[in-house]
This record gives structure tokens, sequence and C-alpha cells, in this order.
């Protein structure tokens, strides 16, 4: 099923659901995959049954140490591999089961940008966005720059539209490839780390925005990030994941126990509850 | 916002249509005997307009039998090159690809020298010999060129190279077993030169060779938006829904195609695949849809203009054409080389 109604309309806003489906964007259930050199050596790594819901307008956290299955959970949601038991839909429809064109209308992917072979205008990269849209052989049509325009707004990068790709910062950069994310018109927005070259400035500037784009034009933001403060400060769910093992999903409030954040990150911490009833991690005092 | 449309695309290749037009004319007039560019001109419409009586008969047979025939033949052979070119660059993620430097032209040659042994009378197996060489070339240094399951771009260059000067061994092993006249023609073509394979009825000749071009090209341009999302990263065009692992075999096929036909009518005609794209990048920008058509056009102006001098320079002698692309290719190479190791 590749029209939804919304789709189209001269706004980088997601999809709106299609009637029937209920409010869960992303239902994940007992997906699991494992890694192995070749078809017949055993597994290098392997994610246990994970499974949990994202609603419409939520930001939900992955969080886990380096090799915990925070990528490969990532690149079974973005349907780049298939699960090899469970099933992760959205909106209510199979991501394995979706051709790629019709996969990219729904899960954006933000990755750290590959380095450009040859320069590339900002506007010229936001439009790539449009690309499942059209013929294999396509030239972008009014709509689509218009599409493409309204996602630089949203990002607030509007300025930069005009300007080379290689010449922007990190921040800058940041936006512009989430700004193509958002000319892709998903429903399901996944990041890869997205604060991982930013300064503190750039990284809570970023979740202010994913969050305001979650709010207000009804994402469901799913971020892949190693800042559990940030996380807890920004996201209404979180995922802990450690060697393959989902261990606990839930709120802030519900996922930060110390002891358990203590056995997943291997370093002594202390965590308070702040006024607003989102929890703080702090390092703790024997270091 | 100005985004490429056909329309625009439409221009430009129409305004590079008529500096290859120029550059026929330019090229018809050059040569042993003079003709003005006013009895060109006449000549060549009342041709088209099938008056033949009105043509004087020397002019009919210089400029039909003689220097048009060859002229084509370095429309094609230029366009094909830079298409390929074009292509591989796009395919293997990296801007100094092109088929003579990837030692593609070498395999191709290789196929094509074994054919003209083994089966010289054969119709059609020259060409097919070139396309199966190059192919198997194109296989092997793609899968030469990788290092820790990514491609390399310093090892792929590695890789061609060593491919070519393997390539050339051979191919000088095999002309060991020809006589001495072969040899010097084999020679000759081997550096690329357009004046000694034509038939002597080329028109149908032309005929397939061109529908050939126009299916293989036709194939690499139906995939220049994929191209361009490629290009910014493969596994980004696969998140935007493009299903590369289509798109580089389509390529891979049609750039070998475009190469083994191109090296069967001419022999081994380096940077072209080099040099034109990258001038056209510089014209016209990165877009594929823009870049992969006026490519063909401008590698058929380059190739052209470069056998007019090669067969004028230094009358009535003749150079091969390969040696005048080298004599312009070779130094953008190292400057494009040098630049990106900055």
């Amino acid at each position: 099923m590749n029209t939804v109604a919304g789709r189209g309309a001269a706004s980088a806003s997601p999809a709106i659901m299609a009637p029937g489906t209920s409010g869960v964007r992303l239902k994940v259930e007992q997906a699991s995959y494992a890694y192995a050199a070749t078809d017949r050596s055993a597994p290098k790594f392997t994610l246990g049954p994970t499974s949990f819901e994202a609603q419409q307008r939520e930001i939900v956290a992955i969080l886990g140490p380096n090799a915990s299955g925070k990528s490969t959970l990532l690149t079974l949601l973005a349907g780049m591999a298939r699960p090899l038991s469970g099933r992760i839909e959205v909106d209510g429809v199979e991501v394995s089961m979706l051709d790629t064109r019709t996969r990219a209308q729904r899960i954006a992917l933000v990755q750290q940008e590959s380095e450009l072979l040859f320069p590339l205008r900002v506007w010229e990269y936001v439009l790539q966005g449009r690309y499942p849209y059209g013929k294999r052989l396509r030239f972008e049509s009014e709509e689509d720059c218009l599409l493409a325009g309204n996602a630089l707004a949203q990002v607030g990068a509007d300025a930069l539209r005009d300007r080379w790709m290689d010449q922007l910062s990190g921040g800058e950069k940041q936006r512009v490839i989430l700004a193509r994310a958002l000319a892709q018109q998903p429903s399901l927005l996944l990041l890869d780390e997205p604060t991982q070259h930013l300064d503190i400035g750039g990284k809570v500037e970023l979740l202010r925005r994913l969050r305001r784009l979650a709010d207000e034009s009804r994402y469901t933001v799913l971020v892949v990030t190693h800042e559990l403060n940030l996380a807890a400060e920004f996201c209404d769910r979180i995922v802990l994941l450690h060697k393959g093992k989902c261990l606990r999903v839930g709120t802030p409030a519900e996922v930060y126990d110390r002891a358990l954040l203590e056995e997943v990150f291997e370093a002594p911490l202390e965590v308070e509850m702040r006024a607003n009833g989102r929890p703080r991690v702090i390092l703790g005092g024997n270091h | 916002m100005r985004p490429l449309t056909p329309r625009r695309v439409a221009w430009i290749c129409a305004a590079l249509g008529v500096v290859l037009f120029v550059a026929t004319v330019i090229s018809l007039r050059m040569g042993a005997y003079p003709i003005s560019i006013t009895d060109i001109v006449k000549t060549l419409f009342s041709g088209a307009i099938g008056r033949w009586n009105d043509i004087p008969g020397e002019y009919r047979s210089i400029v039909f039998t003689i220097r048009l025939p060859r002229i084509l033949l370095g429309i094609l052979v230029g366009a094909s090159l830079s298409t390929a070119g074009s292509g591989f660059q796009a395919l293997l993620r990296n801007p100094l690809a092109d088929p003579y430097v990837l030692g593609v032209s070498s395999g191709a040659a290789l196929g094509a020298i074994i054919s003209l042994i083994v089966a010289p009378h054969t119709p059609g197996a020259i060409q097919l010999a070139a396309f199966a060489g190059a192919a198997a070339t194109t296989a092997a240094v793609y899968f030469l060129g990788r290092r820790g399951g990514q491609l390399d771009s310093g090892t792929l260059l590695l890789a061609g190279i060593v491919a070519a000067s393997f390539l050339s061994a051979i191919i000088m092993f095999l002309m060991t077993t020809l006589s001495g006249r072969d040899l010097r023609g084999m020679a000759f073509w081997l550096m690329g030169d357009l004046g000694s394979t034509l038939p002597s009825n080329p028109l149908p000749w032309f005929e397939g060779l061109f529908l050939v071009f126009v299916l293989a090209a036709g194939a690499i341009y139906a995939t220049s938006s994929d191209l361009n999302l490629i290009l910014t990263g493969e596994q980004e065009a696969r998140h935007l829904g493009v299903n590369v692992h289509r798109v580089k075999l389509v390529v891979y096929i049609a750039a070998s195609v475009l190469t083994g036909l191109a090296v069967s009518v001419s022999g081994t005609i380096g940077y072209v695949g080099l040099l034109v794209p990258h001038l056209m990048r510089m014209m016209f920008g990165t877009d594929y849809r823009l870049l992969i058509p006026t490519s063909a056009i401008g590698g058929a102006i380059l190739v052209v203009l470069a056998d007019t001098l090669a067969r004028t320079i230094v009358s009535p002698t003749e150079l091969p054409v390969g040696a005048m692309t080298a004599l312009a290719g070779a130094p953008v190479f190292i400057y494009l080389m040098r630049r990106r190791v900055r």
C-alpha cells in the first residue's frame, strides 16, 4: 500500500497514518538477528529478541555501550536487513515486505554524510530526498522544490541553500542531512548517533529541533545515542541494549536504574531525579 | 533553487551539437586536397537531401568516401569512450576512473587481437571479443581494487595499472606471431587509429555500431538519477530507494560494451573518458542527467579534432590519434591526481 492520506501535500511533514491503524507507528515484535562471516560459520554477533513500540510524536532513544547491538537494531528498523525471527511493522505494514522506494517514503535514515566525490550545493543535496517519489529517470517538479524548501526551513537551514556541502560546519551539515530526510516525508525518522561531531550547544539544539519536529509535525523519531542525559531530557522512551540483549524498555525514569546502568556501562554512576520527573546521570564518586 | 529541466538538457546538447558540426566541417576541410568551407557545406547539404548529381565527383569521393566515414567513426569512438568514462567514474566512485587508466581498454584490445588471430573473417567477432575482454578486465580490476570489503581508490588505480601492463605483455607476446606488415598495422592500431578499420561500404557497418552505442549509452542514461545518488554514497543511495546492485550491473555491462565497441574499431585511444567528463563537470556541473549526454557530444568533438590534428600535423605521414589524446590527457590526469592527494 503506497498511498497514504496527506502524501504529496506541499509540506515536508510526515504522512498521516492510514485509516484503520492504531496510534502505534512502529511495532517491533521479538525481532532478532545474527551476523556471521560466512553462511556456515558460527554467528559473530547476535541480537536477541527485541520488542518495543513507538507512537506518533514520540522520540525513542536506543542506548547501550559499544557493541551492544544498537546499529544492528537500526539496520533492521531501516529495512536494510531482514530479522532472523519476529517482525518489524511501520504503520501496520511489515518493513521487510516493502519495496525499496515505498520504504524510503516511510522511513528516513540520517547517518553521518559520506565523503562527496564531486561538489554539491545544499539545495541539490536536499532535493535528493525527493527521489523515492518519481520514476527512475526523473526531473524535479515545482512541488519537489517547494517540499525541499520547506524541509530546509523546518531545520532552520533556509539561508544555507546555495552553499556548497563541503563548506558547511559540522552543525550546519547535520541540519542539511536532516532536511534531506524530511524531504522524504517519512513517518519514521531514524538517526544514527547524530550528536557525534557536535559541541554541547549543537547537541542541545539538535535534540530540541527533533522534539519540535515530533511534537508539531507528528514524526516518530528513533535516535541511537551515547548521550544518557540528553536522552533522559528529550526522549519519551528508552530501549536499553547490552551485549545484544534488550534489557529494558520504558520511560527514562523506568529505565535509569543506578545498578542497571552501572552494570551496562561498567562505570560508577549515580542517578538523581529532577523536579520535572526526568532522571539525570552523573559520574559516581569513586573513580 | 534551479533544478535541472529536460529543456535545459536539450538546449545545452543542441549548443554542443553545433560545436560538433563546426568541428566536423573543419575536419572535412583539412587534408591533402583543399576544399573550401562553402563547398563542404554545399556538398553536405546536397548529400543530405539526396541530390548527388549536384556534387562534383572529386568532392563526393573525398567528402563521402574518405573523410566523412572517418569523422563519423571518431564521433562514435569519442562518444562511446566518454560515456563509458563517466559511467565508470560513478560505478567505481572514483573520479580518475576511465577505460584506459583502468586497463579496460587493454582488456578489450586483447580480446580483439585474439579474435583477429583465431577468427579473422567472422563478422561481429572482433566486437564481441573486445566486449568480453573489457567486461572481464572490469570485473578483475573491481575485485582487485577492494580492500577490507570496500573499494579503495588507490588500490583500484594500482589494480588498473597492473592489469594494463599484464594485458599489454600478453598482447606483445601474441603480436610476435604476426607477420612484419601486420605487426606494424597492429602496433599503430594499438595506439589508437581511426584510418585502418573502415570497410569499403561503411554505411551498414555504421548503422549496427550506432545502434549498439544508442542502446548501451541509453541504458547508462536511464540510470543517471540513480548515479547522482550513488555518487553521494552507496549506503545513502540504498536508504533513498536506489537498487544499487541493479544499477551497478547495468552500468558495468553498458560501459564494458561501449569500451569494447570503441576499442574494436579504433584501438586504445587513451584519456578521452577521463578528460571529457571532467571538462563537462567544470562547465555544466556534476548532475549525471546532463553529464552523460554532454560527455558523449564532448567526447565526439575531442576525438574528431584530435584525429584531424593527428592526420594533418605531420602530413603526409599520420600520427595515431591515441598519441594526440594522451598528449592532452596525461597532464590532466596528473593535475587531478595531485588535487585529490592534497
